[in-house]
Formats: C-alpha cells, structure tokens, sequence
C-alpha cells in the first residue's frame, strides 16, 4: 500500500464519519459540526484527485459560508432538542431503502468497466487552464449561474423580510 | 498539465461517493427538522462532486468537464442553501416548528 492510498483511506474514513455523524447525531449542532469534518474531508479528496482550486473553494464556500448559514438557521429555528422529534418512525424502512441504494452503486460500480489508467495517472489541472475554461469555453453558464445566485439571494431576502403587517402576529 | 500518479484506482472514488450519497439519501429520509435534511441534501450533493471530479482526473483529462460541472454544483448548493433557510425561517415563524412533519397545510 502506497503513501497516497493510505492518505485515501484515513480521508475516506473521516468523510464516512462524518456523513454518519450528521445523519445519526442526536444534537443539531453537533450534527452540523460532524457536517464541517465531512466537507473538510471531501476537500481532501479534491486534493488527492489534483484538484487544488476545487479543494480551496470546497474549504472557503462549503466548509466556511454554507456550514455557518446552516447553523445560522439552526439557532434561530431552535425550539428544542426532544430525542423523538429528531427521527422520524419509518426510520428501519429508511435505513433498508438506503443500504439497498448503497448495496446498488457498488455492485454497478465493482462490476463496469471504467475508463482510465490501470496504474491510477490522472493529470493535474493548473489553475490558468481551469479559469480560461471557465471564462471562455464555459462563460454563458457561468453568467446563468451568477443570475441564479443573484435571484436566489433577492428571493431569500423578499422571504424573511418582514411587513408591517406581520411585525406584531410574529412578536 | 502534469500527469501525476496516485495508484488509487477510480473505483475506490466511486465507491466513497456511493457511501456518501446513501449516508445523505438516508438522512433525508429520516431526519425532521427541515435544517438537518438540508445537510443531508449537501452530503448528496458533496458525493455527486466527487464522482464528477474523479471521472474529470481519470476518464477525460484534457477536457476536465466534471470539474468545471463541480464549481457550478458548488454555486447552485449556495444559492439553494440560502433560499431553503429563507423558506425555512419563512416557515418558522408562521407555524412555529422547523419540522417536515408537522408542515401539512397542502396535504391532502
């Protein structure tokens, strides 16, 4: 087992880790911290596939904006932390459907014939070639993209804003 | 472009995304509160990340699609994030929980 294998394992172990802490844990916030561990490990897997820009924007949007947003509405959704309000009853169903899911994709995945090197080369991306791409080749969706960021802000600020109407129902 | 060798096969990175996204679509079904499921959507949406960017590194390197596709997954979970938790507030106030369950007004 080389190095970099072994690097994969302890990375994929903690992505696993955290992905089952944010489904399991009985505490909101805990959950949403086990939620930085997986980000954070998936940010590590971006490295090891060569993918440096990726890995900083995962740490600086996912791992930063997103998990502190998520915890933002956490506290200010908080009525409490009641063991039976945070699982639903059909949860044996669920973990059945899910482990089938699972039991699926890596059956397809061991069984298929993927592209690729045998020996595992895969080429590295310099950030030049990623944001000529980016800006030229891909540069109507990237301007789609910006639209949709600037719509679903604008909505996101028309939902919480409160009239006048609805100040003294809500205090 | 530099070719770099890892000696981890892409199986292995298709595999961890399976674990991912069967870990999300699992909290999706089980968690309440609307903020957790959310979470568990990001989980499913981290791992779909991974198999774009593996199949980016190993299976077309001169094009590198999947990692363009995984900056733009990564902007449309931010925008999706920010709305589903202006939705979610929304909500909050209205009826006074965060749970799914007991959000039932369009329920037949």
């Amino acid at each position: 087992m080389t190095v970099a294998q072994l690097i994969f394992y302890v990375i994929a172990a903690l992505a696993v880790a955290g992905g089952l802490g944010v489904v399991l844990a009985r505490n909101t916030v805990y959950a949403a911290l086990f939620l930085i561990l997986a980000l954070l490990a998936v940010a590590g897997i971006y490295i090891l596939l060569a993918s440096e820009f990726l890995a900083l924007v995962q740490v600086l949007i996912y791992a930063g904006a997103i998990t502190v947003l998520l915890l933002f509405g956490l506290m200010l959704t908080r009525v409490d932390d009641l063991e039976e309000s945070m699982v639903g009853a059909q949860w044996p169903l669920a973990a059945v459907a899910s482990a089938l899911l699972m039991g699926l994709l890596i059956t397809t995945v061991a069984t298929s014939d993927w592209p690729g090197d045998a020996d595992g080369m895969i080429t590295r991306i310099p950030f030049e070639t990623l944001g000529q791409a980016l800006f030229r080749q891909w540069a109507v969706p990237f301007e789609i993209a910006s639209l949709v960021l600037l719509i679903a802000l604008v909505g996101a600020i028309v939902l919480t804003h409160d009239e006048e109407g609805d100040v003294e129902e809500t205090k | 472009m530099e070719a770099v060798s890892q000696q981890i096969p892409l199986e292995h990175f298709l595999v961890l995304s399976a674990i991912l996204f069967s870990i999300g679509v699992y909290g999706v079904l089980t968690r309440r509160n609307a903020v957790l499921i959310l979470m568990s959507v990001e989980l499913m949406l981290n791992a779909a990340s991974i198999n774009m960017v593996a199949f980016a590194a190993y299976a077309s390197p001169e094009a590198f699609t999947g990692i363009i596709f995984a900056i733009f997954i990564i902007t449309i979970a931010a925008a999706e994030v920010g709305l589903a938790l202006a939705i979610i507030l929304r909500i909050f106030r209205n009826r006074g929980t965060a749970n799914v369950d007991e959000v039932n007004a369009l329920k037949w």
